[in-house]
């Protein structure tokens, strides 16, 4: 079975400094040798530290920006060798939802102007269907149809993010890339909206590439996980797989990091010293040497390859066999107490009643 | 207990007169009291009033528009009353603030070193030669990589951690006995915010200062904190121990954030989602602020404003159904 999406050996340096003649005297290597497959309906996720190239490989996907080397397929389908007019075509597939809503819609535009655009520009639905699809679009997000004549200004940032999320879906696209779609949100808001993305999967079977470093969300979302450091994939795993037992030093930093909403959760915590390197001049050998407890002669030296295990799980490290267990990286103990269990399904039980009428964020 | 808070704040109330001649109640009743050497965490979503809280503390808060009443005790002043010269004696000196953003609160235009000096001549006096140095040892504790040369540079120079660790270092110039942390890691990645909560808790053990620190993240609360107090719509909904928080919290708005934030030890389909807005503070309702979202509400709730009633001798709710066990057994 070919996977939706592959993407092999993708590269992409930034000139940071030219000489007086123009000529290129300092690279910042954002994205250098990733490959990674998404399956149809499936969810990756891309995470990182900021920096680290999560959003740069984004943009490579959608051909937003040319690689330097590296292909990308879609469907079996090169899109490196796509004309403009093909290429519109991938765009009708692929679709991206930012992190800022307050930023990715334009002030100027109505609700129905927004989603009436890409469905004017694919030449989607006759123009007399269109207000019914607008108004489709957004029942489907949970927002009440009469919204379609409001302006961005007049909504709060948990519904400007579903109204880019409708955007997204008007062309009916097979992927989303969400770049850190719930970071400016609200904790309450957050869950409305990560929930939505998993219905949308569910009833439209939708495959989503998710970039974040927020790692519970993370956990919460994904199927897979790469993680990235400097421009590599330094692991990638089934979520389960990864967040029960991470391979990779830096994987287990990161999880380590993730605040547990439980006081004095027992729990190993692996604290980086120092900063991240410059991706400007990033170190030789293992891009992560310089912040790892682990690092040995061979690290500053080689740079270690992702080799997977035969199940799935890869890891570039070069001691990942000798490395200590993982244990208590994510405290298994972070659980809620049974009275609390009950009261916060009683929250649930109360959506559950409630979506049926789902423009209820009205209030204000 | 005989030992007086460091800081005891009651019955504070802030509101802003808007252009339109509208009035925002944006802090309601707030009472608070904080002990030397504790941490008390204050929680809630954007606009609750958490932030505003700190500022009437501080002092900063723009007097055309903002009208405080109440009274802020901290170690024999009254903050609301003191006068302007006083309040700046004390700001950056004995009262100091950790601001969200590191990369808008450092001024571009001058060394890390000069606004570090500058706090400690104007608080401490003494030669620049020994402010200097006491601004290297400041550098230092915080865990700046050779601080003796990172003193001369420029804000822009340095990383999102760096810049935040020297806001830290300004905010301990003259060792404070009260430190107001207002979201100090929100901006940061997880490596980053682990490396400055580990900071916070070591200086605390070694200054004994007290501690505000303000954040919607209640992973980084539960890390942190002794006690907590959750706003919501510009009141304190409830206030508990850290410990008695988390495994058994008696408001419906602290039961819905916990219930929102995706775990990590199991897998769940669904999170909990709080439906509907945060009332319009110009306009607040009659009764409980919450009623309207909660999902146990009942005929009482939108009557009168519940108050802030003790369930316990350290556990207060603003919930006249609680306790809410005996709403789900």
């Amino acid at each position: 079975m070919t996977a939706l999406l592959e993407v092999e050996g993708l590269v992409k340096h930034f000139v940071a400094e030219r000489s007086l003649f123009g000529r290129a005297t300092a690279h910042v290597k954002a994205v250098d040798g990733v490959s990674f497959t998404v399956e149809a309906g499936k969810t990756l996720a891309l995470v990182g530290e900021s920096g680290c190239g999560k959003s740069t490989v984004s943009r490579l996907v959608l051909r937003l920006i040319e690689p330097d080397a590296g292909a990308v397929r879609f469907e079996g389908r090169d899109l490196g060798a796509l004309n403009a007019e093909q290429l519109r075509a991938f765009r009708r597939d692929a679709q991206l939802i930012f992190q800022d809503p307050y930023a990715s819609l334009n002030p100027r535009m109505t609700v129905s102007q927004i989603l009436t655009e890409p469905l004017a520009l694919h030449n989607l639905v006759p123009p007399a269907r269109r207000r019914e699809r607008v108004e489709e679009l957004l029942r489907l997000v949970g927002l009440e149809p009469r919204f379609a004549r409001r302006y961005p200004h007049e909504f709060s940032g948990g519904q400007r993010q579903r109204i880019a999320i409708a955007r997204a879906l008007a062309v009916e696209p097979k992927l989303i890339i969400c770049d850190e779609p719930v970071s400016a949100l609200d904790v309450s808001i957050r869950s409305q909206i990560l929930n939505l993305l998993r219905d949308l999967q569910d009833r439209l079977k939708l495959a989503y590439i998710f970039v974040s470093h927020d790692l519970a969300v993370v956990k919460h979302i994904a199927d897979r996980v790469a993680v990235m450091n400097l421009g590599n994939i330094v692991e990638a795993a089934d979520a389960e797989a990864l967040f029960a037992a991470p391979r990779h030093p830096y994987s287990r930093a990161l999880l380590s990091a993730i605040p547990v909403p439980k006081p004095k959760a027992k729990r190993s915590r692996i604290v980086l010293q120092g900063e991240m390197p410059s991706a400007l001049n990033p170190p030789d050998g293992c891009r992560f040497h310089t912040r790892c407890p682990y690092a040995i002669e061979r690290c500053r030296s080689e740079m270690p390859q992702l080799s997977d295990d035969g199940i799935g799980h890869a890891t570039a490290c070069h001691r990942v066999a000798e490395l200590p267990p993982a244990d208590a990286i994510v405290p298994s103990d972070g659980g809620f107490t049974p009275t609390l269990e009950k009261l916060v399904a009683a929250f649930n039980a109360v959506e559950a009643v409630g979506r049926t009428g789902v423009g209820n964020e009205t209030r204000a | 207990m005989t030992i007086r808070p460091l800081i005891e704040i009651e019955g504070l109330r802030v509101s802003f007169q808007g252009d339109d001649g509208r009035t925002t109640h944006a802090v309601d009743s707030v009472d608070l009291s904080v002990a030397n050497g504790a941490t008390l965490g204050l929680v809630g979503e954007s606009g609750c009033g958490k932030s505003v809280t700190s500022l009437a503390i501080m002092g900063l808060l723009p007097k055309q528009s903002a009208t405080v009443s109440g009274t802020i005790r901290f170690d024999g002043f009254d903050l609301l009353q003191v006068p302007d010269e006083t309040l700046r004696d004390l700001r950056g000196n004995r009262l100091a603030m950790i601001f969200q953003e590191p990369m808008t609160s450092l001024n571009p235009s001058f060394t890390i070193g000069d606004q570090i000096i500058e706090t400690i001549l104007r608080h401490r006096g003494g030669s620049r030669r020994q402010a200097r140095d006491r601004a290297i040892e400041l550098l230092r504790r915080v865990h700046i990589p050779s601080p003796d040369k990172r003193i001369d540079e420029f804000p822009h120079k340095l990383s999102g951690g760096m810049r935040q660790r020297v806001m830290i270092a300004m905010a301990l110039a003259c060792d404070p006995q009260l430190l107001i942390a207002d979201e100090p890691t929100t901006a940061l990645d997880v490596t980053l915010q682990a490396q400055i909560l580990d900071l916070m808790r070591e200086l605390k053990a070694a200054s004994g200062a007290a501690i505000i620190l303000i954040t919607h993240d209640l992973g980084v609360v539960a890390e942190v904190c002794d006690e907590v107090a959750v706003m919501y719509a510009g009141e304190i909904v409830e206030r508990a121990p850290v410990d008695e928080l988390f495994a058994n919290p008696q408001h419906p708005y602290t039961v819905g954030l916990l219930g929102s934030i995706p775990r990590l030890d199991r897998r769940t389909s669904h999170l909990a989602t709080i439906e509907g807005m945060v009332p319009n503070m110009a306009n607040p309702p009659a009764g409980c602020r919450f009623a309207a979202r909660c999902p146990f509400v009942a005929g009482d709730c939108a009557k009168a404003a519940p108050p802030l009633a003790m369930l316990s001798a350290t556990h207060a709710s603003r919930c006249i159904r609680a306790p809410l066990e005996r709403l789900v057994s």
